[in-house]
C-alpha cells in the first residue's frame, strides 16, 4: 500500500443558524470513496433527511431495513427524486440523529451506490435503519445536497465529508 | 492534508478478561470509532455491552436483529449501550469471533450523544446473529472512557479491541 493519508476530511459544515439544506460542492475526484457523517437536529421534530447528487432529481432508488423498537421491516423505493436517509422517526429538536453514508467509486463512470446507517434512539423509542441506495447516473459525483422533507436543520448540526483513498 | 483516522489504543487479550477499558481518551478528536473482535471464554452466547464513562444506566438502545431465521426489533433504556447476541461462546464453532463497530460522533460535545453500533456473530451454524443498534448516551459530559464487557462471563484470549480518533478538520 502506498504511504500517506487515506482518510481525509474534505469539508465540514457546522450550522451557526438554521438552514434548509447543506451542500458539499466542487468535490475533488482524487479519492476512491466518500464518507459523509451527519449529526443533525431540526427546527421542528419529524423531518426526514434526504440526499441528492450533482443537483439531479431523477434516477434514484433505495432498499432499506429498519427496526422501530417494536417491529422489523424492509422495503424499497424506485423511480425516486432523492434517497431517503430516514424512514419512520425523523429528526428531533433536541436529540441528535446520526447518519453514516458511504458513497462508493463516486468518481467512476458506472452507476453510483451508497450504504447508509441511521441511528435515532430517543431513550425508549426510536429507529435504527440500514439502507442501500442507487443513483443510475454515470457522471462523477461532484456535489452532494442534503435537505429535509420539511422544516430546517437546526443550529449545531454538523456534516463532514471525508475522502477515502484505496491506496 | 493530514490523515485524520488515528489509532488511539489497541488491546489484544493474552488472558481472559471480564472487561476491557479505554480510559483517559484524549480530547483532541472530533469522533471516535471502536472496533472489536470478541469471543466468550465459556458456554453461552452473549450481548456486547459498552459502558460510556463507566455508566451502566445512561444508555438506551433501539435495535434491529437478525437470527438467520427472523428479524426482530426492540428498545431498552437505563442501561449499557449494547449489541445483542453477537459474541460467540465456546458452544459455537471454534475460533469464531464476533465483530462489531461503534461510531461515537462529537464525543466532546456538551449534549446527549447518539451512538451507532453494528455487529455480527456468524459461526457457520444454524443460529447466528447480526445486529444494528441506534443508541443514546443521555449525558452531556464529554466521553473520556469506554468499558466493554459481557452480561455474563469473560472475553476469551485473542479478543481484540481498537479505538480510533477522527478529526473533521
Amino acid at each position: 500500500m502506498a504511504a500517506g493519508a487515506t482518510y481525509e476530511p474534505i469539508a465540514t459544515t457546522t450550522l451557526s443558524s438554521a438552514a434548509a439544506s447543506i451542500t458539499f460542492s466542487s468535490i475533488p475526484a482524487t479519492y476512491t470513496d466518500l464518507r459523509l457523517v451527519l449529526t443533525a437536529t431540526s427546527s421542528t421534530a419529524g423531518a426526514d433527511v434526504q440526499i441528492q447528487f450533482n443537483g439531479t432529481t431523477t434516477a434514484y432508488s433505495h432498499t432499506y431495513m429498519y427496526g422501530s423498537g417494536s417491529a422489523a421491516a424492509s422495503g424499497q423505493v424506485t423511480g425516486a427524486t432523492y434517497i431517503y436517509l430516514d424512514y419512520l422517526v425523523g429528526l428531533s429538536t433536541t436529540i441528535p440523529s446520526l447518519y453514516e453514508v458511504d458513497i462508493f467509486s463516486y468518481a467512476g463512470s458506472t452507476f453510483k451506490t451508497l450504504l447508509n446507517r441511521t441511528a435515532e434512539d430517543r431513550n425508549g423509542s426510536g429507529e435504527v435503519l440500514a439502507s442501500v441506495g442507487l443513483w443510475r447516473n454515470t457522471a462523477a459525483i461532484t456535489s452532494i445536497y442534503l435537505f429535509l422533507s420539511a422544516y430546517n436543520f437546526a443550529t449545531g448540526t454538523i456534516a463532514t465529508l471525508y475522502g477515502i483513498k484505496a491506496a | 492534508m493530514a490523515n485524520t483516522y488515528t489509532l488511539i489504543e489497541a488491546q489484544t487479550l493474552a488472558s481472559s478478561a471480564a472487561s476491557v477499558t479505554f480510559s483517559a481518551i484524549p480530547a483532541t478528536y472530533t469522533d471516535l470509532v471502536l472496533r472489536v473482535s470478541v469471543r466468550r471464554d465459556a458456554s453461552g452466547r452473549q450481548d456486547l455491552r459498552l459502558a460510556v464513562n463507566g455508566s451502566t444506566s445512561d444508555g438506551s438502545n433501539t435495535w434491529l436483529q437478525g437470527s438467520g431465521a427472523a428479524a426482530t426489533s426492540g428498545t431498552s433504556t437505563a442501561q449499557y449501550v449494547r449489541i445483542n447476541n453477537i459474541v460467540p461462546s465456546t458452544a459455537e464453532t471454534a475460533s469464531t469471533f464476533g465483530s462489531a463497530e461503534f461510531y461515537l460522533p462529537s464525543y466532546l460535545a456538551s449534549a446527549n450523544k447518539p451512538i451507532s453500533g453494528f455487529g455480527v456473530g456468524e459461526n457457520n451454524a444454524t443460529t447466528a446473529y447480526i445486529g444494528a443498534v441506534a443508541s443514546l448516551y443521555s449525558q452531556t459530559t464529554a466521553i473520556s472512557s469506554l468499558v466493554l464487557s459481557l452480561a455474563t462471563g469473560s472475553f476469551d484470549i485473542g479478543s481484540s479491541f481498537y479505538l480510533y480518533g477522527i478529526k473533521n478538520s
